[in-house]
């Protein structure tokens, strides 16, 4: 299977029309072009929607209008207002610029492990592969994220970037997984040969040579890490370990308005559903992107 | 088949051993201990609370003796509690065995039906609406999913309890909570498995044989279809756990996960090193049973090795 579809991954002129097809593929999946705009919409809702919120109605995140406290969605306040009298829809656009911020950066932690350990690992074989790859076994059947609920209490820390590492270091196994598997199969062909037969020592062959020709795989699966990493952040904050007050994320609005959703429901169910909704989109833009680049797993 | 469980059981040990060691000496790196208190307590009393505990020994002693007791599966007595660690083991656990088992027994059920009908039913309407209930399963938090379903079942419909473990039926939406997560990914998992063995020249031979298409999908194919879903029990089993200490706090359910959560604010070290090492335990016997699983349910592997 592999030697019949790898080929046109290789070749330089056929490799540029592996992205130009993976786009056009990508372009007629509909739910996928869908959740793209979704969540090009939900960034700029983020990033930009704090300021327009300012400039037009004067609104900011921790401004409190006691007056008009614990109120539902009107037309000044379209989220409701929490009992402190803070405007829910600017906190919930901070919240998101923050659970961005918590989802990319731990994304990349794990990306940077998961991908020098599968790589190493993949590359030199052997013992070497064996017991990397047994710490991964044992990581996967493990749950690691109630070691990082023992860390993040017991060292009291309100770093927002233990928060980033400690989150990024229980997700690379999966990505190291992945690309091991596609340096194993890539390994031992001929481009690989030629380059060492050139001179490239191991550590360019697989920085230059192998990773980028498993690129596909690696941006899918960082697709599908967003979103997770979205909701372990969300967790760790329900059980009151992840961003502290008065910074809020995503998870941290939802577990409050959770509490509160019997007597204010309006405090639950703008930052759940904006969440829920940039969750499930960036899953559907996943899926799609796997159809799209990895030929192999397609649902064709 | 027998070296590989011997193997895996020699290496469970050392993972035991990983898991207490790193837990023993991260809890008391941190800063801060189970007897700070507001006001400092008299030293006498310091010094008896600290004798009681060996805490005045050298740290690799109260290792040593550490090690002593997991061996033997005794972790000592708790810190903040009049109980011993296996006594609270003993009284939490059985909360949340059960939760746990009914709430993998919603997500396999449910997500092997949404995963076969899905593959059967590939590209088609019965597909999208399976992924999709699938992909909701596991977009929505817990704490999210939780509190509605309280609201809508409990408070709403008053069809079922809204909190606390008191016989059956207040099992069933803390499990279903727990478990819907878990069935968006086993429906998955079974969807891709099922479409990959669907395509094997077995499955064809079969519907030359002319074994109906009933048979052919739920006895044929499902075994094999399975062995992602068989493969994912180790990591979902892991997932339940740390997933039950949001959803015991939510339905206020005494389990083993409470426990531990409680026993994080108390910085309670013996429970808290006990209770990893028993939830380490269980998941090293459960991965050796998915180990063997494989050879039960796919000759192929069975001979291989």
């Amino acid at each position: 299977m592999v030697a019949t579809t790898a080929p046109a991954r290789v070749e330089a002129p056929a490799g540029r029309s592996l992205w130009a097809d993976a786009w056009r593929r990508l372009r007629r999946n509909r739910m996928a072009v869908g959740a793209g705009v979704y969540i090009a919409v939900m960034l700029v809702f983020c990033v930009v929607g704090p300021w327009i919120a300012a400039a037009v109605g004067g609104l900011d995140a921790t401004t409190q209008d006691i007056d008009h406290g614990a109120q539902g969605p009107s037309w000044r306040h379209w989220f409701g207002t929490d009992p402190l009298g803070r405007d829910m829809l600017v906190r919930t656009m901070m919240g998101g610029r923050l659970a961005l911020i918590v989802a990319f950066t731990a994304t990349a932690v794990a990306l940077v492990v998961g991908v020098t350990w599968g790589s190493t690992a993949g590359f030199v074989g052997g013992r070497t592969d064996e017991a990397m790859m047994r710490v991964v076994d044992v990581l996967y059947g493990f749950p690691v994220v109630v070691f990082v609920i023992v860390l993040m209490s017991v060292l009291q820390t309100k770093s927002l970037v233990v928060l980033f590492a400690l989150i990024g270091a229980i997700n690379w196994m999966t990505m190291a997984r992945i690309v091991r598997g596609q340096v194993m199969s890539l390994r031992h062909r001929e481009f690989v040969e030629a380059a060492r037969a050139l001179g490239a020592g191991p550590g360019r062959i697989v920085a230059r040579h192998l990773i980028p020709n498993t690129l596909g795989p690696i941006i899918v699966y960082a697709t599908l890490q967003l979103p997770h990493v979205m909701l372990t952040e969300a967790f760790l904050s329900f059980l009151g370990l992840g961003v502290q007050a008065p910074e809020a994320s995503w998870g941290t609005l939802v577990a409050e308005g959770a509490e509160k959703m019997v007597v204010y429901p309006w405090l639950l169910i703008g930052p759940a559903v904006v969440m829920a909704s940039t969750i499930f989109a960036l899953n559907f833009l996943g899926d799609g992107l796997r159809d799209a680049l990895d030929p192999q797993t397609r649902k064709d | 088949m027998i070296r590989l469980i011997v193997g895996r059981l020699a290496m469970g040990v050392v993972v035991l051993w990983a898991v207490a060691t790193v837990s023993f000496f991260a809890l008391r790196a941190a800063p801060g201990g189970p007897f700070d208190e507001e006001r400092a307590a008299p030293p006498e009393v310091m010094r008896n609370i600290e004798e009681r505990y060996h805490l005045n020994e050298p740290v690799l002693v109260q290792y040593g003796r550490f090690l002593a007791g997991v061996a033997r599966f005794d972790f000592g007595h708790s810190m903040k509690r009049q109980q011993t660690v296996g006594e609270i083991i003993r009284n939490h656990a059985p909360y949340s065995a059960r939760l746990g088992v009914f709430a993998l027994t919603i997500a396999i059920t449910l997500g092997v039906l949404l995963g076969v009908l899905a593959a059967h039913r590939q590209n088609r309407l019965g597909d999208h609406a399976a992924m999709t209930i699938s992909l909701i399963g596991i977009s929505v938090p817990s704490f999210v999913l939780g509190p509605v379903l309280i609201m809508v079942f409990a408070l709403g419909l008053f069809w079922l309890p809204p909190a606390r473990a008191e016989g059956f039926s207040s099992y069933i939406l803390p499990a279903a909570t727990l478990g819907l997560i878990y069935m968006g990914t086993i429906a998955r998992l079974t969807r891709s498995g099922m479409l990959e063995t669907l395509r094997q020249d077995y499955i064809r031979t079969a519907r030359a044989k002319g074994v109906s298409e009933r048979a052919v999908v739920w006895k044929h194919g499902l075994r094999l279809g399975l062995i992602p879903v068989v493969t994912y029990l180790g990591p979902a089993t892991a997932g339940l756990i740390s997933g039950s200490f949001v959803v015991e706090k939510v339905f206020q359910i005494p389990g083993l996960g409470y426990s531990f959560v409680a026993s994080i604010q108390d910085r309670d070290y013996p429970v808290l090193t006990g209770v990893l090492v028993f939830y380490a335990t269980f998941l090293v016997l459960l991965n050796l049973a998915v180990d063997i699983a494989y050879g039960v349910i796919d000759p192929r592997i069975r001979d291989k090795r």
